[in-house]
């Protein structure tokens, strides 16, 4: 007979490991990414690849060469960082931005603190942010490449919904006008597929789909992104009902901007944001308040990059001082 | 809508596959060990020496303090030993050894298979009985029910729960009972709310037993309808006394409480049809049914085994450790103790040996935390696991205090769950019982 | 702007005299009269805070000795007679040197000695596995390798050694704090007598079975014969369920007991190589693998 194993109950275990949920984090952005490609043709592949590549390569290179320790690159959490950063960046981008962005991503966000786990900001975001403001003119130019897949179309300029509006009644507009104006902003062209943006929001829908499967699969809880976008939603509806010339509807802002996938996929990153649910929520609506300022009194159109990335700093706090419900209310034991 | 406990929670695989087959009798080995400290409490006295003839059912260890049990003799024949003899864990513990001649049982048990139905006893004399039969309870725990069934001055029972959860994968032997002899449950049951002097009873049972769901419906429908059975949606600890009380009535037994905090008291179903057989034919515990199953072993059984009886005995009946067994489990998978000396006895809360192989049950290296949260969902008890075994780790007693480690009821759904294979409740466990120390440790205000 | 300069200026002198002032109060009011002898004390102490003295740290043995006016049972391991004799000065009081203490690992069940019969796989950690059971060997009495004592070792003196499994104390960095004699759970680390150069002779294993049981669990068992008992001259070997124990206070080092044991269970350390030993020096060591351990 063989040595028996003796070990400390329990002793069988779930089926879930990070590797498994980092692949079904990929399998929920597989439809966005297909309709960036079919969008953007070869620069979204490549950008995709570029981004990809950089991140897998470089933490392995950190862990091997400069931790000294068995690289972990097999739990997939870098190529997770890697889709989501070429993702968050326009179509057009070359493909030294995303070396650029994947190297602040994964070398400086995520190793320097120690690896997965132990980052406090959202790799992907950092590097999609630290790349708008020192590249604003590449980062913000929504020009859509020639598309293999759709051929004979010359490259369009596009820019993002909300620069439109904001470019708008900068000039004086009503939104009703800017609206009228640009057909492309109507809400069947930004749910299913429209250019102008970054490469991974071209579909509402595609990413709903995403959000879907992570419900299903119990990778991630409803909270922060219902949270987020019913923030945005009421924050939004208010202004709007006040004056409906000045701002754009609720559900306007929900489908653009990168709202959905910030919320889905950027905000819900396990590392960075709260354990326990009243700490998601209370996380949520933070999101969701400052992306709606920054967007109406900001400078830059979009803020949800920003709103998530200042919520990241919070959450060890949220973490320490909003603590789940605990079973049983607590006695006083004389 | 089923009703089930209102936070966290595991489903591990059920993997009843013991569960149709009938308990067999197991035969009488040669010798027995049997153990003096078989509950939780004080180890009892033994009161026979080398020598000593003694019958089934002969008491052979005197309770020894308030939370202690007596031991009764699971076998006719002559003590070869009092010493002490090692344990499941390797641990010496004082040991009766007799030498198995015949099948010589006490005069005063009632062997006849007839169902006693009238209940002649009151409430002091049934208490009474119980301690002197030496019942504790089979759900794992070995708290002696005697202790139970007496709440302490100023509490009041109102509700009994018989827990028929059996939410640990494996195990089926509450099972069988539920199935081939549930009139003797309820019984049993009928016994203690009499001891206790209430008037409604529930019998709790997870939906993947549809079979003792229904044999109990079928006699609380006419006979017993004092006692109402409630299906309770399958989730891992439903059998947790206070994740159990949640369930049935919705009470939430307070944090450092105990189930009479909240009016109720708990009674495993072996525990159940043990009270019957020692108050209606005068029995004592020392035999109960017990799951011998695993996937690499040829047959699966239930046996009704004598307690002492060494679990190598046990194996070999059942054609011996397959060579893909790399661990043997009393107990359930999610909270059983590995055995590491096959040569230990089973004592009366003995409910399986479980065996698994390596790939069943190899514990994977440690990974990062990813901080998922998925330990803090699936805690029945509302903890943050991730939180509490860093503290432990690093010693904080204070903080492991605030964060009430002292609530863990180490049901292992933080380590079933964690994605990186973190082993949570090795360190939560220590934590817990070094805070615990200094709790009690306090001078009381 | 003149004017602008000059009411920058006056404000913020105002301010700072007016805080300085509140400051002072302050400090005057919250004052805590201490005893200046405690932070002499305390500059004395090695600094190691390593609570081997039985107090929370140095500030904490400096004032409790500064307190009482008195070193009665209060000693300081790390820094030895030298700093409790300063210490004794500081307070004009005596105090008589102690023998020097070091750390002793009373185990001798290396893999080879004492093979593993289960296999554990829980956290590495000797107070995890001792809860669990008695062991992943057939001894439960002797060490079990997981480095409770290293990870408790201030002074990285003690180590696990990977081959053996078996912690090595590093008698160089030992200060006897006595953290690993508390942390392991088994019972098997004594602090002994460093003895005259370091020599010290001590039965390395704490094995209480019978001989025959201890014998098959590791080969290296202290097996209860009493050989060593009735070789020594001494007195100093005592035979008490059925293991030996060396008084230290007692043995005279004459090594008679090292020769007498059959699983050579008893250690000597740092004697030089036997003038009997064989004509080439590395091979003493190896042929009686009991007699030496250089560093144990």
């Amino acid at each position: 007979m063989r040595k028996l194993i003796v070990s400390p109950a329990p002793h069988v275990h779930g089926s879930e490991s990070t590797r498994k949920i980092m692949l079904d984090v990929i399998i929920a952005l597989a439809p966005s990414m297909l309709v960036a490609v079919y969008f953007f043709g070869l620069s979204a592949v490549q950008l995709l690849l570029v981004s990809v590549l950089v991140c897998v390569g470089l933490e392995y290179l950190i862990q091997k060469y400069m931790l000294r320790r068995q690289p972990t690159v097999s739990d997939l959490s870098a190529v997770v960082t890697g889709v989501l950063l070429a993702l968050n960046l326009p179509p057009s981008a070359p493909w030294w931005v995303a070396v650029i962005g994947g190297v602040v991503a994964i070398g400086i966000t995520k190793m320097t603190f120690g690896g997965l786990g132990h980052n406090i900001f959202n790799p992907a975001l950092v590097g999609r942010v630290f790349l708008l403001v020192s590249f604003p003119v590449i980062m913000t130019d929504w020009t859509v490449p020639e598309s293999i897949f759709r051929p004979g179309v010359d490259a369009v300029s596009g820019a993002t919904p909300l620069a439109m509006i904001k470019e708008g009644l900068a000039q004086g507009q009503t939104v009703d006008q800017i609206l009228a104006a640009n057909p492309d902003l109507s809400y069947g062209q930004m749910l299913f597929a429209r250019a102008g943006g970054s490469a991974g929001e071209a579909s509402a829908l595609a990413l709903i789909l995403g959000f879907i499967y992570l419900l299903v699969r119990k990778v991630i809880r409803p909270h922060i992104p219902v949270a987020i976008i019913l923030t945005v939603a009421v924050m939004s509806g208010i202004f709007w009902l006040i004056n409906p010339e000045q701002y754009t509807d609720p559900l306007f802002n929900i489908l653009t901007g990168g709202l959905l996938l910030g919320s889905i996929f950027m905000a819900t990153d396990y590392v960075t944001s709260p354990m326990a649910p009243k700490g998601m929520v209370i996380y949520g609506i933070g999101i969701g308040v400052l992306t709606v300022l920054i967007r109406y009194f900001g400078s830059y159109p979009e803020g949800v990059s920003f709103a998530i990335l200042i919520m990241n700093s919070i959450v060890p706090l949220l973490n320490k001082y909003i603590k789940p419900a605990r079973f049983g209310k607590e006695v006083k034991h004389a | 809508m089923r009703r089930t406990f209102s936070m966290g929670g595991v489903h591990p695989r059920d993997c009843k596959i013991s569960a149709d087959s009938a308990i067999e009798i197991f035969p009488l080995p040669q010798r027995m060990y049997i153990s003096m400290s078989q509950h939780l409490g004080a180890p009892a006295k033994p009161l026979v020496q080398k020598g000593d003839k003694v019958k089934v059912g002969q008491m052979i260890g005197a309770s020894a303090g308030f939370i202690s049990a007596n031991i009764h003799s699971s076998v006719s024949g002559t003590v070869a030993a009092v010493e002490p003899y090692a344990d499941l864990a390797g641990n010496p513990v004082m040991h009766v050894v007799i030498d198995v001649e015949g099948d010589e049982w006490e005069e005063s048990i009632d062997r006849t298979p007839d169902t006693v139905r009238e209940i002649t006893l009151g409430p002091a004399e049934i208490i009474k009985r119980i301690a002197d039969c030496g019942i504790v309870g089979m759900g794992g725990a070995s708290f002696p029910t005697h202790v139970k069934l007496s709440p302490p001055p100023g509490k009041k029972a109102e509700f009994l729960i018989i827990n028929g959860a059996e939410c640990e994968p494996y195990l089926t032997s509450d099972y069988r009972l539920m199935v081939e002899h549930p009139e003797e449950v309820l019984l049993g049951a009928r016994i203690m709310m009499r001891a206790l002097g209430v008037t409604k009873g529930y019998i709790g049972i997870e939906d993947n037993k549809p079979a003792a769901i229904e044999a109990m419906r079928r006699l609380t429908a006419s006979s017993y309808t004092e006692i109402e059975v409630v299906p309770l949606k399958k989730k891992y600890p439903q059998g947790g006394e206070k994740q159990l009380i949640d369930a049935v009535t919705g009470r939430k037994v307070p944090s450092m409480g105990l189930p009479i905090d909240t009016g109720v008291v708990v009674q495993n179903v072996g525990t159940s049809y043990a009270v019957y057989e020692a108050v209606q034919k005068n029995k004592p515990l020392f035999e109960g049914v017990m799951t011998i199953t695993g996937q690499c072993l040829g047959g699966q059984h239930n046996f009704l085994v004598r307690t002492g009886t060494t679990f190598d005995r046990i194996l070999e009946h059942v054609g011996g450790v397959p060579q893909t067994a790399a661990k043997i489990i009393s107990g359930g998978p999610m909270m059983g103790k590995a055995v590491s000396n096959l040569s230990a006895a089973t004592v009366k809360s003995s409910s399986s040996l479980l065996l698994l192989t390596e790939e069943q049950t190899r514990r994977r290296a440690e990974g990062e935390c990813i901080r998922c949260g998925k330990c803090v969902e699936a805690c029945p008890m509302g903890l943050e696991p991730y939180l509490l075994n860093k503290l432990s780790r690093a010693g904080r007693m204070e903080e492991l205090e605030e964060h009430k480690v002292y609530d863990c009821i180490e049901c292992g759904c933080c380590v079933f769950t964690c994605p990186a294979y973190i082993p949570l409740l090795d360190y939560i466990r220590i934590g817990k019982a070094d805070v615990m120390r200094i709790m009690r440790s306090r001078p009381k205000k | 702007m003149g004017t602008t300069f000059i009411f920058t200026v006056v404000v913020l002198s105002v301010l700072g005299l007016l805080l300085a002032v509140v400051l002072f109060f302050i400090a005057k009011k919250f004052k805590v009269e201490e005893d200046p002898l405690i932070d002499i004390v305390e500059a004395t102490m090695p600094g190691a805070n390593c609570g081997g003295c039985g107090f929370a740290g140095c500030r904490a043995f400096a004032e409790a000795c500064v307190r009482t006016r008195s070193l009665d049972g209060k000693f300081c391991p790390v820094g030895g007679n030298a700093v409790m004799q300063k210490v004794a000065a500081h307070l004009g009081v005596t105090v008589e040197d102690k023998a020097p203490m070091v750390a002793v690992v009373r185990c001798n069940g290396t893999c080879a000695n004492r093979p593993r019969v289960t296999e554990y796989q829980g956290s590495v950690s000797c107070r995890i596995m001792s809860s669990l059971y008695s062991g992943d060997t057939g001894c439960r009495y002797g060490c079990l390798g997981c480095g409770d004592c290293e990870a408790v070792c201030k002074f990285g003196a003690i180590k696990v050694n990977p081959e053996t499994l078996i912690p090595e104390v590093d008698e160089e960095k030992c200060t006897a704090c006595g953290a690993c004699v508390k942390a392991c759970p088994k019972g098997v680390i004594e602090l002994r007598n460093k003895g005259p150069k370091n020599r010290r002779v001590y039965v390395s294993c704490i094995n209480q079975d019978k001989g025959a049981v201890a014998r098959r669990a590791c080969s290296a068992a202290c097996i209860g014969c009493r050989k060593c008992e009735k070789a020594c001259p001494f007195g100093a070997i005592t035979v008490e369920n059925n293991l030996a124990y060396i008084d230290f206070n007692k043995c005279k080092l004459c090594r008679k007991c090292v020769a007498e044991c059959p699983t050579g269970a008893i250690h000597a350390v740092n004697f030089p190589p036997k003038p009997a030993a064989p004509a080439t020096p590395e091979a003493a060591p190896a042929a009686a693998p009991a007699a030496e351990t250089p560093k144990e």
